[in-house]
């Protein structure tokens, strides 16, 4: 399951319920793991769009492209490989510690990272970034012990004139 | 509701489920097929009086398969009409045959009212959530205002683009409530549905116009597409510019004539063995709205590997899923052949269509009448005492091989069977359903004993209409194609196959008060055969056939055409890779 390629697809959606259970349907049935998921508002309040990141061959992401394109109340859905910009946030919690503090000081630009929170002895360190960037910065801070983790899942948006 | 309030709707206040009826009768709903119970009531009110006629049946599942087969026969979409619950659950199976085999239809299900939904009320179930992969599309109404807007993009979405059935669910309360609403002919809100007639890529006919440049051994494959956009004349025009061959596929059956000299009748699992002969030899293969289903296709790495494949289909998901093919259009297959037509030439197929003539002559479909009566000679008889005008469903087994193999077609919609699903208890309910879309033509289920049982309730429903129904049941005490793959396959051992015990179907039919008739024996079949075909009500025969024999030719599941068998082998066979 891990060598296969990680997909982003991106799908406009009628904003009405049961929409996305006839999504995941499409993908449950042809054996696609769903790694992310994000529905979120658009501009048009009639419309939502989902983010989906999921992991399988081609020629399966094809046939699912293809039918939940099919679906009635998706107005598109495509697969965005380049040319777009892509984020997701992170939210860990460590132990409070200096070395800690320390360590996110020092990444702080190149990571994107900050403290969000210092409560009872927990820092929660929040990260914007793209999804490789946030793996890269959760791989360095285990070191130190993470307590949580939660991450939104990609979005992404097109560059320039053509839309998402 | 009275003549008054018919005319002027405005005017007198209409409830949810009145509105819902008057938008049926305007799109010209000429019957409902359905069973009531408590959360349908309202809607079951609002047909007194209705020019909508409801034909109540024994089951909900006949109700559906009598929806699909009056859709298949007219091309309009069936609709049903349940309860909640256990009633809705019912439709379950008719919904996905109608899905399979992209049939029109409206289910209409009553609900628990919205205040209840979620807490298990009383014959309460999610509906729209249990059919929601085997629906074309769903609703779940919760505004009573909605009810004709919905009911409209329904109608739409069933029959445009690869039709396919439309559930409905409507609680309680929102079809008793007061309705509104501006209008019962609104605007449809369907931004999503672009799909509903794809018009073909000019560029993409003209490629594949290209492709039979200087083919010898072109075939062409009819599939359920061509029967659904009436692509049969133009279909008729390609293959005899191009002098090609024409099979078809279970559900493309009739499309194009299989009494023309260039058909070469089904193909595929159960084929006749010079269509498969076809399939292996061709140069150039054209699916014509086929989906190249795992019946026909069987192994995709064999599958016609040394000719190009073309393939017009309406749903462009179709393409690339089981063949790549070469060129393919996306569009109904009418319109794409009709400009294909103009777009090649006559190519010299003489030598191809000599060898095939001689593949028909050495292979020919054959049966014996001298070790007692068989099914092949029962609808052999079938065919020619009704000179194959009759309308003819089928049930799935066997019987449903034979039927295909030795009832030849002319009319893609006198065709009706589960290809997809494979539905036992499917056959006569939509024989029932056709006699309702056609009253005045011959219609004839035939099925098996097996699957006659699942379904035989509707007995009740032919007798109280005085359908003139003939019942074919070719009897063999087996669910004979599982039995035939215990033989072949699993060494002879027999496993819940056995149905020994069968009721006595003439008693039987004359307990519901139709006529029965028998037959056992090869004399006396086409005698019993013309007074059945003769008799004016509703019939069933009972035609008691050998119990043991095997639906040839045939492929083993998963396996190309190349392994095709045309008799029973002397050894033993390895078990089929493909599915069932």
């Amino acid at each position: 399951m891990d060598t296969l390629p990680l997909h982003t697809i991106s799908v406009l959606v009628a904003n009405k319920p049961g929409v996305l259970v006839r999504i995941a349907l499409v993908f449950a049935r042809r054996g696609y793991n769903i790694n992310s998921l994000v529905v979120s508002p658009t501009i048009n309040p009639k419309f939502s769009r989902m983010t989906i990141t999921a992991k399988g061959d081609l020629e399966t992401l094809e046939q699912i492209i293809k039918n939940v394109n099919k679906l009635i109340d998706v107005i598109h859905c495509e697969e965005h490989p380049a040319n777009t910009v892509e984020k997701e946030l992170a939210l860990l919690k460590t132990k409070a510690s200096p070395a800690v503090k320390a360590f996110v000081a020092k990444n702080a630009r190149k990571f994107h990272v900050r403290i969000d929170d210092a409560s009872e002895g927990c820092y929660i360190i929040e990260q914007t970034g793209t999804t490789l960037e946030l793996d890269e910065f959760e791989a360095l801070i285990k070191k130190y012990g993470v307590l949580e983790m939660i991450r939104t899942g990609k979005i992404l948006i097109t560059r320039g004139q053509e839309k998402t | 509701m009275n003549k008054e309030a018919a005319k002027t709707p405005s005017k007198k206040a209409i409830n949810g489920a009145e509105a819902l009826i008057k938008c049926l009768e305007g799109f010209g709903v000429e019957y409902i097929w359905g069973l009531s119970g408590g959360a349908a009531i309202p809607i079951f009110d609002a047909l007194v009086g209705s020019k909508i006629k409801l034909i109540l049946t024994r089951h909900e599942q006949g109700a559906t398969h009598m929806a699909d087969g009056y859709a298949r026969v007219t091309g309009k979409p069936g609709v049903v009409l349940v309860t909640s619950g256990p009633g809705a659950t019912n439709t379950v199976t008719g919904i996905l045959t109608a899905m399979m085999d992209s049939v029109p239809m409206i289910v209409l299900t009553g609900q628990t009212i919205t205040s209840m939904l979620g807490k298990d009320a009383f014959q309460e179930a999610d509906i729209s959530g249990i059919t929601m992969p085997v629906v074309k599309h769903s609703y779940l109404v919760k505004n009573t205002n909605d009810i004709p807007r919905i009911v409209k993009e329904a109608w739409h979405i069933c029959q445009t683009g690869r039709p396919g059935p439309v559930l409905i669910d409507l609680p309680k309360d929102i079809t008793s409530a007061p309705f509104s609403g501006d209008s019962l002919d609104p605007e449809m809100d369907i931004p999503g549905y672009k799909k509903d007639t794809p018009s073909p890529h000019k560029a993409d006919i003209v490629k594949m116009a290209k492709f039979f440049k200087g083919k010898k051994k072109p075939l062409l494959l009819v599939g359920h597409g061509a029967v659904l956009s009436n692509a049969g004349a133009a279909i008729k025009k390609l293959a005899e510019k191009l002098g090609a061959p024409v099979t078809n596929t279970l559900l493309g059956k009739g499309e194009f004539p299989e009494t023309h000299p260039l058909s070469l009748g089904m193909l595929g699992m159960h084929g006749t063995a010079y269509a498969n002969k076809a399939l292996i030899n061709c140069d150039l293969i054209l699916s014509i709205g086929s989906r190249w289903d795992d019946r026909i296709n069987g192994n995709n790495n064999e599958f016609c590997v040394n000719a190009k494949k073309l393939h017009i289909d309406v749903d462009f998901s179709e393409i690339n899923k089981i063949v790549k093919p070469d060129a393919w259009v996306v569009g109904q297959a009418r319109e794409v052949v009709e400009e294909l037509v103009k777009l090649v030439d006559p190519l010299d197929t003489a030598d191809w269509l000599k060898e095939l003539e001689y593949y028909k002559k050495e292979f020919p479909l054959k049966y014996s009448k001298t070790n007692g009566l068989t099914a092949q000679q029962v609808i052999d008889t079938c065919y020619k005492v009704t000179q194959g005008r009759a309308i003819v469903s089928t049930d799935v087994g066997q019987h449903q091989m034979w039927a295909a193999q030795f009832y030849l077609s002319d009319k893609g919609n006198y065709w009706l069977s589960s290809g997809g699903a494979g539905t036992m208890g499917y056959g006569f309910p939509a024989a029932v359903g056709a006699q309702f879309a056609a009253p005045k033509d011959l219609v004839v289920a035939i099925v098996g004993d097996g699957g006659f049982q699942m379904t035989l309730y509707e007995l009740s429903t032919v007798f109280i209409h005085k359908l003139p129904v003939k019942v074919l049941i070719i009897d063999n005490k087996y669910l004979g194609m599982v039995r035939q793959w215990q033989e072949l396959f699993f060494d002879n051992r027999l496993s819940g196959v056995d149905l020994e015990g069968n009721p006595d179907f003439v008693k039987l039919a004359e307990a519901y008060g139709v006529k029965g008739f028998h037959m056992d024996k090869p004399e006396n079949c086409e005698s019993v055969m013309r007074d059945a075909m003769n008799y004016k009500g509703p019939c069933v025969i009972h035609a008691e056939v050998i119990k043991e024999d095997n639906v040839f030719p045939m492929i083993p599941a998963g396996k190309s055409a190349f392994h095709m068998i045309v008799e029973k082998p002397t050894t033993k066979m390895e078990k089929p890779s493909g599915s069932t």
